[in-house]
């Protein structure tokens, strides 16, 4: 039997995975593999048998694991929930980062630290750059559709593209709602009416 | 100046009473702005209350149970402060399980629990799998009462896996599963996918039984009893008002929208009404009393109630079956429902305990307003469970 610490990423960005894996391996020694498909996780899990599973908290094949760590005997081995039950600072940082780890073997405590740290890092700088491109992408939607309501109200009133800005921007003052909201309405409107 | 409090939901039609409580306005007139923050997993969900991220939660009713047995979760003791849904639950089956059923003759009558579930152990006599949202959750506790009864030697010879919602389907077309068990809208998604058809509603097992609850940490409802009143008079306001037929339309124009459950408000209207699709050809079932979250005291959180989830957890994990039904009767607060909402008009049920399972038919019984009727909550079997017996 290796001695080497065995540790499944349940994954299913191939990106996001390797990047995890990398940040492990720099983080020490160990024997990482990755799943990628949700279902049959635990039967998959089950047949590896590694010493720690690290999920995404945000994944919903969380609930699978659940049911892993109670497998046999619930008393035997109980869900030790992430890091360390003590190490409340690491936990809520876990927790927030969106990471969990899953002891579902006999494990000691100061090995798990590191791979726990470095996965908190990954997880946390992936989730920023996720917030940014979907604010990015609404940005872009937003964008498109009030081009379309500009076109709307300039073919329906013979303005030119600046007074129909201004009128929906006065529409959305007076109303107190945001731009992009009554650019919506008018465009789901005029599908209505078409 | 409205006090934050932050309340934790998996996106599933049960969750509306947090989500009407926000939407509607009776947090804010009890004070409150609620944040309600969605969460992917029961796990997840359990351990952000239990770390202190969310001060409540929407939580499967045997969960917090379980926790107070020492099964899963980070051993913080939680509080059932109210029951937020009763029922809302239906089982399935694949398609080639259905058809095997149909050739043998059943006729998927969509009541019949006892015919439901021997024709089921004939199509598949061994190694049955049953997809469940989790380890402990009403679901799986019905499918271990229902199969167990029928002389299933569960959970030797049953296997229940542990399988999210939104991935039931999936799990059903790859042969992972069987069967399932799942609630709103999940059966119906199975069905309309192609992969499934709906054999039971929950109710055919059980008639009354509760579902979601409203947790939060133990020591928090200590430190913060004038919160905890505000929270539980919010949350029983908005139930009120999901109790109210016309107000169903509305509740599932909210639901529907994106922070929520993000799926058309057709299907969640035709869930809240009971009125389930159970076969690819479009046949439609309704079932009375499918979610209910105030009818008949349903809110009420009988310490009974914690002390029969307990008590068949702790018979299958062999834990100490009287110990646990004491831990499990004391996780429900009935005596916090009586503090809190002794202010509201909630008709409160004279005891805190009851036989559970001994009513057949609705049954009127003493309460302060003389008007309460207890809903039948009777098994298929007619199993009763006395919470102070020897058994």
């Amino acid at each position: 039997m290796s001695d080497k610490l065995s540790i499944i990423v349940v994954e299913a960005d191939r990106e996001r995975a390797l990047l995890i894996v990398d940040s492990l391996r720099e983080a020490g020694d160990f024997d990482v593999a990755v799943i990628s498909e949700v279902t049959g996780l635990s039967r998959r899990i089950s047949e590896k048998n590694p010493d720690v599973v690290l999920v995404d908290v945000t994944s919903p094949s969380r609930d699978m694991l659940e049911e892993l760590t109670l497998a046999s005997g619930p008393m035997d081995r109980p869900v030790a929930l992430f890091v360390d039950r003590d190490d409340n600072g690491l936990t809520r940082a876990a927790i927030e980062a969106g990471v969990s780890a899953y002891v579902v073997d006999g494990l000691r405590p100061d090995r798990i630290k590191p791979i726990m740290d470095a996965a908190i890092a990954r997880f946390h700088m992936f989730s920023q750059m996720r917030a940014e491109l979907m604010a990015t992408r609404q940005a872009l939607e937003e964008r498109k559709i009030i081009d379309r309501a500009k076109g709307l109200l300039m073919k329906a009133k013979g303005l030119d593209e600046d007074a129909a800005y201004a009128l929906l921007r006065k529409a959305a003052m007076d109303q107190g709602v945001k731009l992009a909201d009554v650019a919506q309405s008018l465009v789901t409107a005029a599908g209505l009416l078409a | 100046m409205s006090a934050p409090l932050s309340v934790g939901f998996i996106p599933l039609v049960d969750a509306a009473p947090l989500v009407i409580a926000h939407e509607i306005g009776f947090a804010e007139e009890e004070g409150l702005a609620l944040d309600l923050r969605p969460a992917a997993s029961w796990a997840t969900l359990r351990d952000m209350v239990s770390l202190g991220q969310v001060e409540a939660a929407h939580m499967l009713a045997p969960v917090p149970v379980a926790m107070a047995l020492g099964l899963g979760g980070s051993g913080i003791r939680l509080d059932v402060l109210q029951v937020l849904s009763v029922n809302g639950n239906a089982i399935g089956v694949s398609t080639t399980l259905a058809e095997q059923m149909r050739a043998a003759g059943h006729p998927f009558d969509f009541f019949d629990a006892t015919a439901a579930g021997q024709a089921l152990m004939a199509a598949k006599p061994e190694g049955l799998r049953i997809g469940v949202p989790f380890p402990f959750s009403g679901h799986a506790e019905l499918l271990y009462h229902w199969l167990g009864a029928l002389g299933f030697a569960a959970p030797q010879a049953l296997s229940v896996h542990t399988v999210p919602p939104p991935l039931m389907a999936e799990a059903l077309a790859a042969g992972e599963v069987d069967a399932f068990c799942v609630g709103a809208p999940w059966g119906t998604l199975a069905v309309e996918s192609g992969v499934g058809e709906l054999l039971l509603p929950g109710t055919a097992i059980r008639r009354f039984s509760p579902e979601k609850v409203l947790a939060v940490r133990h020591d928090w409802a200590e430190a913060e009893p004038e919160l905890t009143g505000r929270l539980m008079r919010a949350i029983w306001r908005a139930n009120r008002w999901l109790g109210q037929g016309q107000n169903l339309t509305t509740a599932s124009e909210i639901l529907a929208r994106k922070p929520y459950l993000d799926t058309p408000a057709e299907l969640i209207e035709r869930a809240l009404s009971g009125r389930l699709i159970v076969t690819q050809k479009g046949e439609m079932r309704t079932v009375p009393r499918y979610v209910t979250f105030f009818e008949g005291a349903a809110t009420f959180p009988w310490r009974s109630s914690g002390a029969l989830i307990a008590d068949r957890i702790a018979a299958r994990t062999g834990l100490d079956r009287p110990a646990a039904r004491a831990e499990g009767a004391r996780v429900f607060r009935s005596d916090l429902y009586r503090q809190h909402l002794a202010r509201t008009t909630a008709d409160m049920p004279g005891a805190s305990e009851r036989i559970e399972g001994a009513l057949s038919e609705d049954t009127p019984v003493a309460s302060p307003s003389g008007r309460l009727t207890l809903p039948a909550d009777s098994f298929f079997d007619g199993f009763i469970f006395d919470p102070s017996g020897e058994e």
